[in-house]
């Protein structure tokens, strides 16, 4: 069974980061790490690989030379091997993109199941892994709160504060989990340092048969960036209590808490 | 004239036509004449709900896949729709289902997909999306260049304001493709079925901490919980004190908690609470001093009062949930 994890390498700390000339998130100035949710995955690879033998994970990234950083703390973490998609016309991808990018990349290294965090912790779109299936042809299955991988088929948990639902779908398939699946295992020395010894293949668009297509093609353009200096104004006075409570349950319907 | 497509949501209890859905109307109107996508059979009360608010056109389908499998049949449903009607834009409220869908139908339809919008405006080039970055410093606006744009809205940035019509209903009469069946819902349990999550996977906590003063106003912890169907949880303060038991304790030596939505009640914000609870996806704190550390996270906080606004809050839930 080949588990294939997508991964992305975000800044640390998104306080007091700001953007390029060219509207870009400027990320040289921070360091980075893997993207939480995405241990989250790299953890659940690993706990079905100790129930069944057979499983190959590989960690897959697109992005600058820094974002191996993240592919490293996936091999610790427990993935078997990595491949990292780095290529200077893929700077300024939008999720249509990414997405297209990392489907081809999981289109070559054949796959039954996909896993990856729900979101990014910078742009929080959580849309890559619902593309990536849409692309690949298969079904998909966002914000699993609890994974259980069968024989031919996954289930999922979610809890979409309307109520638990469970679905089930045949593999292959793409599943996207929540960081509520479960807290990853801190990894020993061990594998820490048994991670240096693992592969690392770093592919160029070229590699993927993407070079004279539309992979590096951005399908939105960033009109205008501009600085708030305060930030959102989100800190009521509580005057009235009766006003505040008015404020805050709006908040919570909108929410759908409600 | 080219519409504008909207998604409608339908609450799962009485089906009616949401909030979110009137905000998304309010904005489409801005783009061009909104249709109404209505994954329900059209009943009276939820097309005048939406004509109110400015859909000139209804769009219903009754096929029971759209309710057996919500995001796959939405997706053919909105792809067959824009294929036809060739939309200015589509609009999807900003939330796990509308995430889910506005991604697939993006790449189905090779078009730009911008993600959780604060405001929609037309402009020369097109229609324009604007987001707020990284945590509010920024506002960014963007537009698509490829295809029919699809925008993700925070509805609740939004203040819906009716514009009434005269909606036109159209029954859309597709059949889906056998992979529409692929995801099978297998369980279903609405929420607040004698459920009570454990800390660490618990979707919705209250937590309270020293600025509610006594073991007997910590009780509001476990009454606002008990309202909105969450887990109790206490800052170290609170258990350090007794009034919540050890195993509720929200920080680095404690657990380390994930929910979609935490409220923290009178809980000033430690470095060490602060580690377990910054992963939260919605931060909302209530405390007495302006300058608790915890404002800085929380997406709406509230200074004031915990035993004068969290009553109110329990008043206002038990009105809401009357008279809807």
């Amino acid at each position: 069974m080949r588990v294939v994890v997508l991964v992305k390498h975000v800044p640390c700390a998104l306080r007091g980061m700001g953007f390029g000339a060219d509207h870009t998130l400027d990320r040289a100035a921070r360091r980075g790490q893997l993207n939480e949710p995405d241990e989250y995955a790299v953890d659940q690879a690993l706990q079905i690989a100790l129930r069944r033998r057979d499983v190959q994970i590989t960690a897959v990234t697109m992005g600058p030379a820094e974002a191996v950083g993240a592919l490293r703390k996936a091999l610790i973490l427990g993935a078997d091997e990595a491949v990292h998609v780095l290529d200077d016309r893929l700077h300024g991808s939008d999720a249509l993109g990414t997405a297209r990018v990392l489907a081809a990349a999981v289109g070559r290294l054949g796959f039954d199941l996909v896993l990856s965090g729900s979101a990014s912790s910078d742009s929080g779109m959580s849309a890559v892994p619902a593309m990536v299936a849409e692309l690949l042809g298969v079904p998909v299955l966002c914000f699993a709160d609890l994974l259980r991988v069968r024989e031919h088929k996954v289930e999922i948990g979610r809890d979409d504060g309307a109520g638990l639902q469970a679905f089930a779908v045949a593999l292959p398939a793409v599943v996207s989990v929540t960081e509520r699946c479960g807290e990853p295992r801190r990894p020993t020395l061990a594998a820490t340092l048994d991670a240096h010894h693992k592969l690392l293949r770093t592919w160029s668009l070229a590699d993927l048969g993407l070079a004279d297509g539309d992979a590096g093609v951005a399908t939105t353009v960033v009109r205008t960036v501009t600085a708030r200096p305060g930030g959102a104004e989100h800190v009521v006075l509580a005057d009235a209590p009766e006003v505040a409570a008015i404020r805050v349950a709006d908040f919570l319907a909108a929410h759908q808490f409600l | 004239m080219r519409p504008v497509l909207v998604l409608a949501d339908h609450t799962a209890t009485d089906r009616s036509v949401c909030r979110s859905t009137c905000a998304l109307l309010t904005l489409a109107r801005r783009l061009g004449p909104p249709m109404a996508v209505l994954c329900t059979p059209a009943d009276a009360a939820g097309v005048a709900r939406l004509g109110r608010f400015g859909a000139t056109t209804v769009a219903t389908s009754s096929r029971t896949e759209l309710d057996e499998h919500p995001a796959a049949a939405r997706v053919e449903l909105l792809a067959h729709l824009a294929r036809r009607t060739a939309p200015v834009a589509v609009l999807v409220a900003s939330h796990r289902l509308g995430q889910e869908v506005a991604a697939r139908l993006a790449a189905r339809l090779g078009s730009g997909l911008v993600s959780d919008a604060v405001d929609v405006r037309l402009d020369a080039g097109g229609p324009v999306a604007v987001q707020s970055a990284l945590l509010g410093a920024y506002r960014v606006e963007s537009s698509v260049t490829r295809g029919t744009p699809v925008f993700t809205v925070r509805t609740d940035a939004v203040a819906p304001v009716a514009a009434p019509v005269e909606p036109v209903v159209e029954r859309v009469d597709i059949g889906f493709p056998p992979g529409v069946r692929a995801v099978r819902r297998i369980a279903r349990r609405p929420a607040g079925a004698g459920l009570h999550p454990d800390l660490a996977t618990a979707a919705i906590v209250v937590a309270g901490g020293r600025g509610l003063g006594s073991q007997r106003s910590f009780g509001l912890v476990g009454a606002l919980a008990e309202a909105l169907r969450g887990t109790v949880g206490g800052s170290h303060t609170a258990t350090e004190l007794g009034w919540c038991d050890r195993r509720d304790q929200i920080d680095q030596l404690g657990t380390i908690i994930h929910p979609r939505l935490y409220l923290a009640l009178g809980i000033s914000g430690s470095v060490r609470h602060r580690a377990a609870m910054q992963h939260a996806e919605t931060i909302v704190a209530i405390d007495r001093n302006p300058t608790a550390p915890i404002f800085d996270l929380a997406d709406l906080g509230v200074v004031g009062d915990v035993h004068r606004v969290v009553p109110e809050l329990l008043a206002e839930i038990r009105r809401r949930r009357a008279t809807r």
